[in-house]
């Protein structure tokens, strides 16, 4: 071999090699362009991705205001996550709060507002990347909620314990005042910076049997409104035209459904009044089952169905938390729709949607977009957010609202919601005693009503599922003091 | 006059060229103690938020002790390759920033710290690549020690399995320790003297193994007595596979004896032959190996959640994918991300702790910074004025390529993940010492390729 031929030599299994060594490293280019650019956004959300969580909490969430106390909040820690969340006032604000937990999502306002408490909405956008820019720590916006927190304190402290929930509203305003469930739960045991230890809490909450983690007020099993209902029918009535408060019905002590072998009474087990006929005023006042049974068969099915969606059951509420819609069944027969007259069969109603048709009912009418967002703050103190009220619809006339007010004011002074009454204060009610189709199970215990003082007005509802069936006047007994106590607090404040 | 004016001509050739090259040098140089200064700064601001002095000023010793290998390159190699240092420079700096990220992270500090063993390792390091370059001033004598270097090899191998000094880490045997001071991975140095061997064996016996034989299946294989190196190498790299259970030390050795035997010969059947082999020791590995099965299976289905979960299984792997996914394509920024999530963060797993917070960007940065240092060994190979120094200059290279390879490759799950240190960015002693012993004679080979190198 010559010298030149030795230097020739091998020159092309090298190139060989050298195009070998660029293959395996395009392989690499290809496989990490694959992780970090095509798959990232799938990598990012799988459950498992503990990176994902730190991000969340590195951030400072923003504060959650009512009347000025923070009801959840962010302060420093030393750990890995930055910031340890705080609920100062854990279970009565847990229905509104939800909670913020590292591997179980988020419920409640910390859910829903997820985007501007992280400062992630797209009303942050500048804000976050000027932050990015200085090398300022990002940090969430604030949400203040319309919540009135005398009257949370009041609806969770005239509860006592017992199982329900209670909803307050302004009517002219659609502000949320107060909306409480119980049994609550602490939504500190959530913000704990163990995944183990949050998955655990989150298992026992979910097995117990008293259900500490629905929110009843506006996403529980839905409950029968029973008595309540009665002012959706006979707003019904009114609203055809064909009706007012005097016009008359039979007055029997029973009622045989029609196409059917069942009987109906009324909850005295006797004639509703002593007449011969009763007047419509009469039997909304003393809540007579047989009156609205007949009502609502004169009005039909289509009527009710038409007038309950005008309430807005069976609506999708965002008020920003999601609201279960309520229902009414349009395809009741003769005698079930009988039944849904006072209540019964299928009606399902939340409290929130009794809360709506009673301040539609006092608003001359106008029925407004319940909602709990005061303002949103930026971390400077910008406004990023003040929703406006807004108008959900005009279920009734003026002159439907005005007789109705009548009638519930006269319910409170002289029915069966005697115990709702304020001194000195405008009140109109309706109770209610719903069977919930079980037998032997307790009935649900239903007030709603509204108190207006001076410029100030508040419609409520509340429910009570008491331990056991305790028979006689219990709603008049046990819910229509919970609603004066809230009536008072927000009249009063 | 003419004769004069031929002589300093002739001077300012010499003297011209040479010095161009190491200007080139120091110039590439101080942008590399910028890019590795300016990665220990961002690594403070983002992790400390203050800047702190001792880490910088113990890299600022490690920058003089590059120029003194520039210094020392200036009197003893004037025309060796420009572009290797800085390259390499930027890769330990970069390597040094991360796993000091890592420590402040683990709030580790002093001699606990990854990052400050590392440093002193470098340093070491640096100073015996000055030492090689400068003691080493004919390369070609290596040749003359071929078979000592096979010795050499074979004792590195196999002193992990002598009982007192060997350790198994991660289930792998593949370090030797004196009580709990020193830890080294003899494998990292072994590479070099296998290369060694190789070169100069294949050199002498390139002839013989370039005679064909038989030919089947349209490639000429060679003679069956010419196979008995392939198989011993083979058999070499099957015993560290299962008594030291270390997949990619394996790979690497026998890639490495294959391209040098394929560089040798130009015969594609050495290859065939090879992967064959490769292929047969491989599914045998995989039914009789309980921990190579298990790389498999953590390797193909890395996102089950039994894999997960597994003791040995994917969770390593998978937080790893997570991190890159998370450093998108710009990355967190550096001291900004979560890397110490991942297990062994700062060794195997550099890459994705560099990749989360440099992002795609920097991975593709770093890459292309191996594709650069590999492609000028190559090219020293294929420039070089003789077998062995071609042999030589391909066999470093591609160790380093393949070697990247391997850990890029196992990270990405482009591969199954084997364990190997990434080279010059990994934390490691042994790594960083064999893989400058690797540059200094990188840069030894290509002084030899007299006037052909970079300008």
């Amino acid at each position: 071999m010559s010298d030149k031929d030795r230097e020739q030599s091998m020159r092309r299994p090298i190139r060989r090699v050298s195009a070998l060594l660029l293959v395996m490293f395009i392989g690499l280019f290809g496989s990490s362009t694959m992780i970090q650019a095509v798959q990232a956004d799938v990598l990012q959300a799988d459950a498992r991705n503990t990176r994902t969580l730190f991000d969340s909490f590195a951030v400072e969430r923003g504060a959650i205001v009512v009347d000025g106390i923070p009801v959840a909040q962010s302060t420093p820690t030393d750990d890995e996550y930055a910031w340890q969340r705080e609920y100062p006032l854990g279970p009565l604000y847990a229905s509104v709060t939800g909670y913020n937990t590292l591997g179980q999502g988020n419920t409640g306002i910390e859910g829903a507002m997820n985007d501007e408490l992280t400062g992630a909405a797209n009303s942050q956008f500048f804000d976050q990347i000027l932050a990015t820019i200085t090398g300022q720590d990002p940090s969430g916006s604030s949400v203040e909620l319309t919540i009135d927190h005398a009257a949370q304190q009041a609806a969770a402290d005239a509860l006592a314990g017992r199982e329900g929930a209670v909803v307050a509203l302004d009517p002219d305003t659609g502000d949320v005042l107060a909306m409480y469930s119980s049994p609550t739960f602490d939504p500190n045991a959530f913000a704990l910076h163990s995944t183990a230890t949050v998955q655990e809490t989150y298992n026992q909450l979910l097995a117990d049997p008293s259900d500490p983690l629905h929110n009843r007020a506006i996403a529980g099993d839905l409950y029968y409104p029973g008595s309540v209902f009665k002012l959706v029918t006979a707003a019904t009535a009114l609203e055809s035209g064909r009706y007012t408060l005097q016009s008359e019905f039979p007055n029997p002590d029973v009622l045989q459904l029609t196409g059917s072998t069942a009987e109906v009474r009324n909850a005295s087990r006797t004639t509703c009044g002593p007449g011969e006929t009763v007047t419509l005023e009469t039997a909304l006042v003393l809540s007579c089952n047989i009156p609205f049974a007949q009502l609502a068969a004169e009005l039909g099915v289509d009527a009710m169905a038409q007038q309950t969606s005008e309430f807005g059951f069976g609506r999708d509420l965002s008020i920003p938390l999601q609201v279960t819609p309520s229902t009414y069944p349009a395809d009741a027969n003769a005698p079930n729709l009988m039944l849904t007259g006072f209540g019964q069969y299928d009606v399902r109603v939340t409290p929130l949607q009794i809360a709506m048709v009673t301040a539609a009912l006092y608003n001359d009418g106008t029925m407004m977009q319940p909602q709990m967002i005061d303002r949103v703050l930026a971390p400077d103190l910008d406004v990023l957010d003040d929703p406006e009220p807004t108008i959900l619809g005009n279920p009734v006339s003026t002159q439907t609202s005005a007789a109705m007010r009548g009638a519930m004011q006269l319910a409170v002074t002289d029915g069966l919601a005697t115990n709702a009454a304020v001194p000195g204060v405008t009140v109109g009610g309706k109770t209610g005693t719903a069977e919930t189709g079980e037998s032997g199970e307790p009935f649900n215990l239903w007030f709603t009503g509204y108190g207006e003082l001076d410029d100030r007005s508040v419609a409520v509802a509340v429910v009570v599922v008491p331990d056991e069936n305790i028979v006689g006047d219990t709603s008049n007994v046990i819910a229509a003091p919970i609603g004066r106590a809230v009536i008072e607090a927000v009249l009063n404040s | 006059m003419v004769q004069l004016r031929e002589v300093t001509e002739a001077i300012r050739v010499r003297i011209r060229n040479p010095a161009k090259l190491r200007n080139l040098e120091l110039f590439l140089l101080v942008i590399a103690w910028v890019l590795a200064g300016g990665a220990m700064v961002l690594v403070q601001l983002g992790a400390l938020e203050r800047v702190d002095m001792l880490p910088l000023q113990l890299a600022g010793g490690l920058g003089i002790l590059t120029l003194a290998l520039h210094i020392a390159l200036r009197f003893v190699a004037r025309e060796a390759d420009a572009i290797i240092l800085p390259v390499v420079t930027v890769l330990n700096g970069l390597g040094i920033a991360m796993i000091y990220r890592i420590d402040l992270a683990e709030g580790a500090s002093g001699w606990a710290a990854a990052s400050t063993r590392q440093m002193v390792w470098t340093g070491i390091a640096l100073v015996v690549a000055i030492l090689a370059i400068v003691l080493v001033r004919n390369h070609r004598v290596l040749a003359r020690y071929r078979f000592l270097a096979m010795a050499v090899a074979i004792v590195l191998l196999v002193l992990p399995l002598v009982p007192g000094i060997g350790r198994t880490i991660n289930g792998a045997t593949v370090w030797i320790g004196v009580g709990d001071v020193l830890s080294l991975q003899p494998g990292e140095l072994a590479k070099i003297a296998l290369a060694i061997f190789f070169a100069g064996y294949l050199m002498t016996a390139r002839d013989s193994l370039s005679v064909v034989g038989r030919k089947v299946l349209g490639i000429r294989f060679p003679r069956v007595r010419d196979l008995g190196p392939i198989l011993i190498v083979w058999a070499m790299c099957m015993l560290v596979l299962i008594f030291q259970r270390d997949l990619g030390t394996s790979v690497l050795y026998f890639g490495l004896f294959l391209v040098m035997i394929y560089v040798a010969t130009g015969r594609r059947s050495w290859m065939v032959i090879g992967v064959g082999l490769v292929a047969l020791g491989g599914v045998a590995a995989y039914f009789t190996l309980g921990y190579v099965q298990r790389r498999i299976d953590a390797w193909v289905n890395a996102f089950d959640q039994s894999v997960y979960e597994a003791q040995g299984g994917s969770f390593q792997i998978v937080q790893g994918v997570f991190g890159m996914a998370q450093g998108g394509l710009l990355g967190t920024g550096l001291g900004l991300g979560r890397p110490d999530i991942t297990p062994y963060a700062n060794s195997d797993y550099i890459i994705p702790s560099l990749g989360e917070e440099l992002g795609l960007a920097g991975v593709f940065a770093i890459l292309a910074l191996y594709l650069v240092l590999v492609s000028r060994g190559v090219r020293i190979g294929f420039q070089g004025p003789d077998d062995f120094t071609k042999l030589l200059g391909v066999g470093l290279a591609f160790a380093i390529g393949l070697q990247v390879f391997i850990v890029v490759g196992g990270v990405t799950r482009l591969i199954p993940l084997t364990g190997l240190t990434t080279p010059f960015l990994a934390a490691g002693g042994s790594s960083l010492l064999a893989n400058w012993l690797i540059v200094a004679l990188l840069l030894r080979l290509s002084d030899s390729v007299r006037g052909r190198g970079i300008a």
